[in-house]
């Protein structure tokens, strides 16, 4: 009994003492954080921020929200992740400040938009990317050189053996097993199935005949939940392949993607700049910056396969503090300092100088009116 | 106080409720229909809430196996429970085939073989699986079962493959609908095993009795005495097993590499439970989506429902044999 009463006070005692030594790291940070977003223009009083979208920046968004508000004090942003379709409903209708989302606002989308934006233009920035992955389990091999038809067959079944001429061709001096290869494929709806359906769909040609859905679109071979799933399932498996999102691939192999003599790995930068390599979208307005990805472009050092989400925002807001805050915090959003923390965060490549020279521009043009 | 309540009592013994009764009547009362009033709310829920994409849909609910039902522009909504409810039934099937013997045995072994004392040590253990929460369950089939099975499936694909349960070519991830099967039973096994349990100790001491006198080993004592007379109670247990089966939903979203084909191949991947599904596509589902997940959770209801209520009648037609 004794003995027993002595480890609960001893219990308690290192309980605190851990407790104590929490808010003293806590404190230690604190000064750090607001030197890191030292350059963010805060909105003087603060005031609440409101934002709804993809889940799919949900990690990111937690890196921007907590170094803001910590660099704001007294302001507070709230992002619901209920989806980019839903997200985008909510700022038509005056719901939320500011959407994120995997799609920029169609045609018809803008123009309901306007009316809540008084009458302005739509912003659609494309803030967030983050590079998709092609994965594979093989022993020994790190590395493969595939081009987008390859990965359409592969994908599609037609392709069945690693042996296969098609592959051999494409990298002479790898050693290829005669190993079936099983394509591991999402099993939730999912943004970054869509993001690779679309690629596929536009740069393999005749060897993806399928539609752009958040569903895997053909009977699966083989499908797992989530990104860590698929990473799972590739991992116990032999010669299996996947597309994951690149911050999941860990040991694995992975392909080189490219369509003349050039294949390129993925890497921040290479994603990054494909937003470059792009053109802008027809219908766009001087300040929106939705892209019309060109995922067959031949520019040196571009990684094609890369899932784009945007924040979507007014040029003028009717309230002055929303557009204050919304200012504020994509100013912040598309700076060097929030792309890094997004990128420590979420794993997503931090955009190019050139495309935040636009858009910092156009946030800087965002306002309040009659 | 005391003093008047008591002369109340005694001077009207009868007729006159005192108000506690009153009220814990009416609360027991209340709680009792609050339950019905429950069962009814979920129903009716789940029929509301599906009407909307029933009634748009243009294929057949029961008969097929795709499932669109979010229609883009020019697209029709198409989706149907058919390879769903099929998927379902297979990994509670699976589970059941190979949980009930076990939970048998385990039953037949604290009651009438081990010592005592190990006896409620094992009964506490088993109790104790029941209380491990499903996605435990589910890392634990997803991260080492799974591996450790892909040699035992090739074996049986390789010799047992003439039965088309276990054709080829096995899953080369091992993540098949027998893998989830397995992890059921692990999960169900605990609930078999006390309704068995509690079955088999209430065998009349007579009857063993008799057997064990007529010359019969203990073996034979089982077979002919405890056996008989505990099959409805284990019957039970294993309906109300299968419906914890049906309806368990995380380990299977986990295990299970899915797709939507109606296949008695339980070594390759594919088939798809009804609750592994609905987790799996809620998150992203819109309009008609959400509403579609709902009617294939209804028919979710419908099934687990059926097992129950079966489940009882065979536990209740034990209780007629023996009083």
């Amino acid at each position: 009994m004794k003995l027993s009463k002595y480890s609960q006070f001893a219990g308690i005692a290192l309980a605190g003492t851990l407790a104590l030594t929490a808010c003293g790291s806590d404190q230690a940070v604190d000064p750090e954080n607001q030197q890191a977003a030292g350059d963010v223009n805060c909105v003087d009083g603060g005031g609440t921020l409101d934002g709804a979208g993809a889940s799919s920046q949900e990690n990111a968004m937690a890196a921007w929200k907590a170094s803001w508000e910590g660099a704001c004090e007294g302001s507070v942003v709230q992002y619901d992740s209920v989806g980019s379709g839903a997200g985008r409903e909510q700022f038509i209708s005056g719901g939320v400040a500011f959407a994120g989302s995997d799609a920029a606002l169609s045609e018809a989308e803008t123009e309901s938009a306007t009316e809540r934006c008084n009458g302005s233009e739509v912003a659609n920035l494309p803030a967030y990317i983050s590079p998709i992955a092609v994965a594979f389990n093989l022993d020994g091999i790190d590395s493969l050189d595939l081009t987008p038809e390859v990965i359409g067959q592969i994908f599609n079944q037609e392709i069945t053996n690693w042996n296969d001429e098609a592959i051999a061709d494409l990298n002479p001096d790898a050693d290829l097993p005669d190993q079936e290869i099983v394509p591991v494929n999402r099993a939730d709806e999912s943004g970054t199935t869509e993001n690779f359906v679309a690629y596929l769909s536009e740069a393999a040609g005749d060897a993806w005949p399928h539609e752009v859905s958040g569903n895997w679109p053909i009977e699966p071979v083989e499908a797992a939940q989530g990104s860590s799933g698929v990473v799972q399932a590739v991992e116990g498996g032999q010669g299996t392949i996947t597309y994951v999102d690149a911050s999941h691939v860990g040991e694995l192999g992975t392909a080189a993607v490219g369509g003349g003599d050039e294949f390129v790995e993925y890497s921040p930068e290479a994603a990054a700049a494909i937003v470059d390599a792009s053109d802008p979208r027809e219908s766009n307005t001087e300040n929106d910056h939705a892209i019309d990805l060109n995922y067959t472009t031949d520019e040196a050092g571009v990684y094609p396969i890369v899932l784009i989400s945007y924040e979507i925002a007014c040029m003028q807001y009717q309230d002055q503090q929303d557009a204050d805050l919304v200012k504020s915090f994509l100013n912040y959003v598309v700076s060097e300092e929030g792309q890094q923390a997004a990128a420590e965060e979420a794993g997503s490549a931090p955009i190019s100088q050139a495309t935040r020279d636009k858009l910092l521009n156009t946030i800087e043009q965002i306002s309040a009116g009659a | 106080m005391t003093t008047t309540d008591s002369s109340e009592t005694a001077v009207a013994p009868r007729g006159k409720r005192r108000l506690g009764d009153l009220v814990f009547a009416n609360s027991a009362r209340g709680a009792g229909l609050l339950i019905l009033a429950i069962l009814a709310g979920v129903a009716l829920f789940l029929i509301v809430q599906s009407l909307s994409s029933l009634t748009a849909n243009e294929g057949n609910f029961f008969t097929s196996s795709e499932w669109s039902p979010e229609a883009g522009p020019g697209e029709e909504v198409r989706f149907g429970v058919a390879a769903l409810a099929f998927g379902t039934v297979l990994g509670a099937a699976i589970a059941l085939v190979l949980a009930t013997p076990v939970a048998v045995g385990i039953a037949l072994f604290i009651v009438y073989y081990a010592p005592r004392r190990l006896a409620a040590l094992l009964g506490y253990l088993v109790d104790l699986l029941a209380a491990i929460p499903s996605v435990v369950y589910g890392l634990w089939g997803l991260v080492y079962l799974v591996d450790q099975l892909q040699p035992l499936y090739r074996f049986m694909a390789e010799y047992l493959g003439w039965i088309p349960l276990f054709a080829g070519p096995v899953s080369s991830t091992g993540r098949t609908m027998l893998s989830a099967g397995i992890v059921l039973a692990v999960m169900i096994l605990p609930i078999i095993t006390a309704m068995a349990r509690d079955v088999f100790t209430q065998v009349p001491q007579t009857h063993r009795e008799a057997a064990l006198a007529l010359g019969a080993t203990r073996w034979e004592m089982i077979r002919t005495a405890v056996l008989p007379f505990g099959r409805p109670g284990v019957i039970g247990g294993a309906m109300l097993g299968m419906g914890r089966a049906l309806g368990e939903t995380m380990a299977v979203a986990m295990i299970l590499s899915p797709s939507l084909v109606i296949s008695p191949n339980v070594l390759q991947s594919g088939n798809q439970t009804i609750a592994a599904h609905i987790a799996l596509q809620y998150p992203e589902a819109t309009g008609t989506g959400v509403s579609a997940l709902i009617a294939a959770g209804l028919v979710l209801f419908g099934i687990t429902l059926a097992v129950n209520m079966a489940a009882r009648f065979v536990v209740s037609r034990r209780k007629e044999f023996t009083e």
